[in-house]
């Protein structure tokens, strides 16, 4: 049941109310890249060994003081998801693109009921553990990450090496095996164009700014993910402080840049966030290009005020109804493109005029 | 100038990354660089560095002959380096330690670990950086002339070397 509904309903933790920072930063996130001493890395891992470190990890997790202490977790493999499931994780910002990629046999997910906690297993590390709250929140992130961390070193040997600290497949993730991102929707400096500054100032401070879904993907509807980009020679404490500290500041920069374009364009402004609400409250055709801008516009207008009474967390829940796969998991069947702009208009409707969300009523009622 | 990375066509794309206050400019051919992911303006997406990571490794000054370094535990070669950017094992990073040093140093500007340590196996680990970090602060004594504080830090600095060899 529980996988059903990781699988069918939209919402997760991450999008909940109350982050802190919500109006900019939708949600935080940290991951640590570990991987286990005694087996190659994934990449170069034999099929019996791939199935070892499953079953390492899946030990580690199932002792009665790690669940009670970090609640009760699905374990997933891959070859257990249809493809179009695998991406509704994705979707969802459970799993990376990446661990998609190539032969699904030997690997895994084990995710936390409220979605909080996900581990991916055999991605490009053994281990790749990750913590998503919402709003700005990445010291809470880290937390909890390291308590998962934890628990599985309890029983499992780390790659570990005095000089070069936790080792992972790629270099670039050597030492605290730690980024940290933060989920930002800054339509005001995309509008001013001071996005155009921003990104190359923010890669000057060590750190990489990109799309929705992760590597190589576009910013869909001026939502960037802001990361560290160096994980070796510091702490990860003060890699946190950084990113927060660079992240409040944008959020204010973000804020200031909004107020700008209310004062100045007023009409302009309530105008585009309105003919977007309308979109979709009574599209009967909606492309994800435009759904993704349209909600990206009442996200906007909520923040200001322009628009009241819907909570932020629902424009995130449309964000990932908007998906493909999440679509076609819903409808339980293939959809071409025409008939998936149909049933999202159709659902991002009905959401809007107060429908609960899950394919069959089971997500009525109290969340968790 | 020829393309960093094949080293056969001309170079044409001149790439500047900028990471961590550094600044590095790496000049491709256009078919390396479509290669690498570097399309023009924008965000650029992470793989690239990743992809040019094994760049870095074949043009490290050292080697004047291509070696045939090998892990002896999972296989690995320098040329299987080269090709994905990826390591092989734990063993990977004692076997290519100096070459990968160089590498881990111009990614993060630093080689050296200082964060978290595994709370069952880094135990030695974490003594030995506790004593790296008083011997420079007796170092610091020492210059100021701090004598009291320098004994003081001495005596802590004789019982840790005591743990480390007990724990060994």
């Amino acid at each position: 049941m529980a996988l059903k509904k990781i699988l069918t309903d939209p919402r997760s933790r991450w999008m909940e109310e109350g982050g802190p920072e919500a109006d900019v930063s939708v949600s935080s996130r940290v991951r640590l890249a570990r991987d286990l001493a005694a087996y190659p890395f994934p990449h170069r891992l034999r099929a019996e060994q791939a199935e070892e470190v499953l079953h390492a990890v899946r030990l580690a997790l199932d002792r009665p003081e790690v669940t009670k202490r970090l609640g009760k977790m699905e374990f997933m493999r891959l070859t257990e998801l249809s493809p179009v499931e695998r991406h509704v994780l994705v979707e969802k910002h459970l799993v990376s693109p990446d661990l998609l990629k190539g032969d699904p046999a030997g690997k895994a997910v084990i995710i936390r009921q409220d979605e909080a906690i996900s581990i991916m297993v055999n991605e490009e590390d053994h281990l790749r553990i990750q913590c998503l709250l919402p709003g700005l929140a990445l010291q809470e992130c880290w937390e909890l990450a390291g308590t998962v961390d934890d628990a599985l070193e309890a029983t499992v040997e780390y790659a570990f090496n005095e000089e070069f600290g936790y080792l992972s497949a790629c270099p670039t993730n050597v030492g605290t095996g730690l980024r940290a991102s933060v989920m930002m929707h800054l339509p005001g400096l995309a509008a001013t164009g001071m996005i155009e500054e921003v990104i190359p100032g923010l890669s000057k401070l060590g750190l990489t700014v990109r799309g929705l879904y992760g590597e190589g993907t576009k910013a869909a509807g001026s939502f960037f993910q802001v990361s560290n980009q160096i994980t070796l020679g510091r702490q990860e404490e003060e890699i946190i402080n950084n990113l927060t500290a660079l992240v409040r500041r944008l959020v204010s920069q973000e804020r200031e840049a909004r107020r700008r374009l209310h004062q100045e364009q007023r009409g302009a402004l309530e105008d585009r966030v309105f003919r977007s609400y309308g979109v979709l409250q009574y599209a009967r055709v909606l492309t994800s290009e435009e759904a993704m801008r349209s909600l990206s516009d009442l996200r906007l207008g909520l923040a200001l005020k322009i628009i009241k009474r819907i909570p932020l967390s629902l424009v995130s829940e449309l964000m990932v109804l908007s998906q493909p796969a999440f679509l076609i998991r819903l409808a339980g069947k293939e959809l071409k493109p025409a008939e998936r702009d149909v049933l999202r208009a159709q659902l991002i409707r009905e959401r809007l005029q107060g429908k609960k969300p899950g394919a069959d009523g089971e997500g009525n009622g109290k969340k968790r | 100038m020829l393309c960093e990375r094949c080293n056969t066509r001309p170079a044409s794309v001149h790439y500047t990354e900028i990471t961590n206050n550094k600044k590095q400019e790496i000049r491709l051919c256009e078919e390396c660089a479509r290669e690498a992911g570097i399309t023009g303006i924008g965000i650029m997406p992470q793989f690239v560095l990743q992809n040019l990571l094994g760049g870095l490794f074949e043009g490290t000054p050292v080697q004047v002959e291509p070696s045939y370094v090998q892990c002896k535990r999972c296989g690995l070669t320098e040329q299987d380096f080269a090709q994905r950017g990826l390591l092989g094992c734990a063993e990977c990073y004692t076997v290519f330690g100096p070459a990968v040093g160089r590498i881990l140093h111009r990614i993060h500007g630093k080689a050296e670990h200082t964060g978290k340590l595994p709370r069952r196996t880094g135990k030695i680990a974490g003594l030995k950086h506790e004593l790296k970090r008083l011997r420079q602060e007796l170092d610091a004594a020492v210059r100021q002339e701090a004598f009291e504080k320098a004994a003081e830090l001495r005596d802590r600095i004789r019982d840790l070397e005591r743990d480390c060899r007990g724990g060994q």
